[in-house]
């Protein structure tokens, strides 16, 4: 997640900006439900690649999108903001002399189209001087015209901004008179509507939507000075309005007592519970530091594959692409030749995806066109395999690319993001209530909080939103100020236990920042509870004098 | 176009404010040319150049208000950006914390806009990769950056007849050289005002340098050490801090500048009384606009006054509420020092931990403005005044407001910008005791 984007998002005393900066220009509401005729795409699309092609260019792609965003956002019994955006245009890249190029122009006539397009070749002819080696293109057949959406049910641009807001006043007022001092709720909804062409024969046009729903809860108690805050136990997820429906066949109890969210979200239900846990929090006992065996829940574990797994495994991260800003990877090119470097126990299968229902990252065509697809990252510990786009596939000597390839609008240039990382589920019927029953000396971990890991992603440092004491095979109460520290494949070779598929959630980032220029990328992690045994967990409390 | 004059600017904005018959209409207009390079393994990977220009018209009817923007400035556009204002509005609910335009405000011009750094050029910036690019590839380094230009311009007025513009431009360099087996890496970073003072050739070395000397890392024992925190070490850690600084968090009791059983610490001594930090729009070498985002006029304003915490920022709404007089929020923090360089500062250490940079740092307790994060490109230690070896990175557990309480000594602040502080400050390298390591890092 970027840092600013968490910052702007905390609630915390930021002054007046609490909207996210994305570009776009603001727009009404009825136009959140209009999009561009696909014929029009269509038409623009064949200019861009008539043109590029006769400037010179070898391959050309376009992508013609629609970025529409909007933001509701309260606090306590406010409406602090609601702005609607929306951002056109269209974004060339081309390859000419064996180099990429790339331009992008907001101005959809057939004139301005054909020159962005002769500007993306000569872009790309100035670049090849400095190119030391051209660029190499895994092969796509091209697949006519076809068209995908994420499968939703209602859409949330046409709710009415009343009902939205209602509902996050409604929630505020619950999560106040359940014992809360402050509290900040907020809706987040995206449709992107992507058209892509290319020289490869493929006119694809697709209509994505996510939404995420967050909530920070605040307890204070003045006259300790103490303050705790409780976010939200929702998902962002690839999903329409519905996900808010919290159905009772979605909800979990935990054998801690947290009532966890599967494929809808109950809102007031959780901000009531965050209250009174942020409550609780206030007085729960400072854990001793020490080695201790984790249970983690699906609600924390996203954030922690993300970090030791989804990031270490991008190519272009291992090759060096991101050494000035995010850094490389650990997990190099040897180790995986060497075919048995040990990433994790055998009970560690991670997986790669752009296809699950629901999901952050589901699409039917990555940004150059791709079919997406499954692969295995990790299987039963060992690494196999990484996350690669098109001119990357043939350093793993891929036939084909992943899809992992994606930009944040049609004004920045696509490159390899992640997929969706996901722990797969244990074989072995085992649930929460079992997992717990061998666990001595233990911590139970529900939600995600701070997060830092280093720049090849070794040493990483997670805190929660809920700590619970196992002893002797049961929770044995609430306690707080818990981190653990990792070293990557030392922990995920600590993993004894993965619950069955029947506990399987997921989780994920809206905002995942990544490149210079940033861009961001949504993406979700799912799994099911896991057993980590003898992690390192430090005491974060700390005194002011 | 997106860099407009003062007077096409102003004849915009009148417009909009003109075509609005709600009872008050504010807007502002702020454009950019952005110019970058980016470069990795010894070769340019993009280039990139972005314009845009956007204005944002926000009217009020009675307590209900309604933002909307566009990047279409004739006539008919800017009518039809004010009627879909005045539209959200009437829509709206009443918002309890209402305040109404500023009144006319006084802006004395600062010194953001520099000519050579305006006037930089793909040509310029394809030097600056290749600058970074040759020296590396014959010492067998691999060179990896960023470098950034910006030029633009804000201009801000309302129906009271408040109007501010101003011109601003800026520089940013990043880069990262790490030795070819891996087991070294070195960076640089600068942020300047004026690009003529960039010495792309200078900092290369520093970076080149550091990779050389950081490979093969010794491991010390996580624990507490004293250290000479390079600028850019630091201004994470403090711009995370100051986040804090504000009024209404303090008085809700949910920061570490609340009080106990009620209220703030304004006036309460919480650092080493070398520590004084101020915000200064004029600042000669960290200048910012004279104005904040509500449009208020920033003031020369003491933060921190030998340890002192000596200003809050109150909100047009937190001030109104509390009867406090509204001042405009600081764009830039000015960090008082010494006269040492950071070498110098090292040679004056018996033991001790030389930290180039620290990195991916997060909260991990508001209550104690606890932070986490790592050391990054370039840690040695130091004995004897001299750096013997290159160390681990280290992840470090430490609060802001402890780490200026264990002050040694400071040095000469320079400028820093970006990376993981999000505005301008002037810091200085910093000799701290007992800064916490809980663990070590493999990573290079």
């Amino acid at each position: 997640m970027d840092r600013r984007d968490f910052l702007k998002l905390s609630g915390a005393g930021l002054g007046s900006l609490l909207l996210p900066a994305f570009a776009g220009r603001v727009i009404a509401a009825e136009e959140l439900l209009s999009s561009l005729d696909v014929a029009t795409k269509k038409k623009l699309a064949d200019v861009a690649l008539q043109a590029a092609k006769a400037a010179g260019a070898k391959y050309c792609d376009v992508r013609i999108g629609r970025y529409l965003r909007q933001f509701v956002i309260t606090r306590e019994n406010k409406v602090q903001n609601v702005v609607n955006t929306e951002s056109t245009g269209i974004g060339i890249r081309v390859v000419a002399k064996g180099t990429w190029g790339f331009a992008a122009t907001s101005e959809l006539t057939a004139d301005a189209v054909a020159k962005a397009a002769r500007d993306a070749v000569a872009i790309a002819k100035a670049n090849a001087k400095v190119q030391s080696r051209p660029v190499d293109l895994a092969p796509v057949k091209g697949v006519g015209e076809v068209s995908w959406a994420t499968p939703i049910v209602k859409n949330s641009m046409a709710v009415p901004i009343k009902d939205k807001v209602d509902l996050l006043l409604g929630v505020n007022a619950d999560a106040l008179k359940a014992g809360a001092s402050f509290v900040n709720s907020m809706l987040f909804l995206v449709n992107e509507q992507k058209y892509f062409a290319s020289t490869d024969g493929s006119y694809i046009d697709q209509d994505v939507h996510r939404i995420w729903a967050p909530m920070h809860v605040t307890a204070v108690d003045q006259q300790s000075g103490k303050f705790r805050m409780r976010e939200g136990l929702s998902m962002p997820c690839g999903m329409g309005y519905e996900y808010l429906d919290g159905r009772k066949e979605d909800k979990v109890e935990l054998p801690c007592g947290v009532t966890v969210y599967g494929n809808s979200y109950d809102l007031r239900e959780d901000a009531v519970a965050a209250a009174k846990q942020a409550r609780a929090k206030l007085t729960a006992p400072s854990v001793k530091p020490g080695k201790y065996d984790l249970m983690l829940d699906p609600s924390h574990t996203w954030l922690t594959i993300h970090e030791s797994v989804g990031h270490p495994t991008e190519l272009d991260r291992v090759l060096g692409y991101e050494a000035n800003f995010a850094g490389t990877s650990f997990a190099t090119l040897d180790k995986w030749k060497s075919k048995n470097f040990r990433y994790g126990s055998d009970k560690v299968t991670i997986y790669a995806d752009k296809i699950a229902k629901g999901t952050l990252g589901a699409v039917g065509y990555d940004d150059e066109g791709v079919k997406t697809q499954q692969w295995d990252i990790i299987k039963d510990g060992i690494l196999v395999n990484y996350q690669a786009i098109r001119d990357q596939a043939h350093i793993l000597g891929l036939k084909a690319s992943q899809g992992c390839c994606y930009a944040d609008s049609w004004s920045n240039v696509q490159f390899q993001r992640m997929a969706n990382i996901s722990l797969a589920p244990g074989k072995d019927k085992l649930d929460p209530a079992q997992m717990i029953k061998d666990i001595e000396h233990g911590i139970y971990i529900v939600g995600d909080g701070s997060f830092s890991i280093d720049q090849q992603r070794y040493n990483a440092q997670f805190g929660g939103q809920l700590f619970f004491e196992i002893k002797d095979g049961k929770v044995a109460g609430q306690i707080e100020d818990v981190a653990y520290q990792i070293r990557t494949p030392e922990f995920w070779n600590s993993c004894v236990a993965v619950c069955d598929a029947s506990d399987f959630r997921y989780g994920g980032s809206f905002f995942d920042g990544k490149g210079q220029p940033e861009q961001v990328s949504a993406v979700s992690h799912g799994s099911a509870t896991a057993r980590f045994n003898g992690v390192n967990v430090i005491n974060t409390a700390r005194s002011l004098g | 176009m997106t860099i407009y004059s003062e007077q096409d600017a102003k004849a915009i904005l009148d417009k909009a404010i003109k075509a609005s018959v709600a009872d008050e209409c504010s807007a502002t207009l702020g454009g950019s040319d952005e110019g970058n390079i980016r470069y990795a393994l010894n070769s340019v990977s993009t280039s990139g150049f972005v314009s845009d220009c956007n204005l944002a018209v926000e009217v009020a009817f009675g307590k209900r208000t309604g933002t909307a923007t566009t990047n279409r400035f004739d006539d008919a556009s800017i009518r039809e950006v004010v009627r879909r204002a005045e539209e959200l509005a009437k829509l709206a609910p009443e918002n309890p914390e209402f305040m109404p335009a500023i009144d006319k405000q006084s802006y004395r011009a600062s010194a953001t806009f520099n000519d050579k750094t305006a006037a930089v050029t793909p040509d310029y910036r394809a030097s600056v990769a290749a600058a970074c690019i040759e020296p590396c590839r014959k010492d067998k380094l691999t060179a990896a950056g960023f470098f950034t230009d910006s030029r633009d311009f804000m201009a801000t007025a309302n129906s009271k007849g408040n109007f501010g513009y101003q011109k601003s431009s800026d520089m940013d360099f990043t880069c990262t050289v790490r030795t070819d087996d891996g087991k070294g890496s070195g960076w640089v970073a600068r942020n300047l005002g004026d690009v003529g003072q960039f010495d792309v050739g200078s900092d290369i070395r520093t970076a080149m340098d550091k990779a050389r000397r950081s490979v093969d890392a010794r491991a010390l024992e996580p624990g507490k050490y004293t250290v000479i925190m390079e600028p850019a070490a630091t201004a994470g850690l403090i711009s995370f801090m100051m986040f804090n600084f504000d009024a209404r968090q303090a008085d809700e009791g949910r920061s570490f500048l609340s009080k106990k059983g009620g209220g703030n610490k304004l006036g309460d001594k919480l650092f080493d009384e070398r520590v004084t930090m101020i915000a200064d729009p004029w600042d000669a070498q960290a200048a910012v606009l004279p104005w904040d985002q509500s449009g208020l006029a920033r003031e020369r304003t003491t933060i921190i006054d030998k340890g002192k915490i000596n200003y809050l920022h109150y909100s047009r709404y937190w001030a109104h509420k509390q009867g406090k007089q509204a001042t405009g929020q600081p764009g830039n923090l000015i960090m008082a020092g010494g006269d040492k360089s950071t070498a110098e500062l090292v040679k004056g250490t018996r033991k001790g931990v030389l930290v180039t940079r620290t990195w991916y740092i997060r909260m991990v307790d508001p209550q104690t403005v606890l932070l986490t994060g790592l050391t990054r490109d370039g840690t040695f230690y130091i004995e004897d005044g001299e750096i013997k070896y290159p160390i681990k990175n280290f992840r470090f557990n430490e609060s802001p407001a402890i780490m200026l309480n264990n002050i040694e000594e400071l040095g000469k602040p320079v400028r820093v910008k970006g990376d993981e502080s999000s505005f301008v400050m002037m810091v200085p390298p910093m000799k701290i005791r007992d800064f916490t390591f809980t663990s070590l890092s493999d990573a290079v």
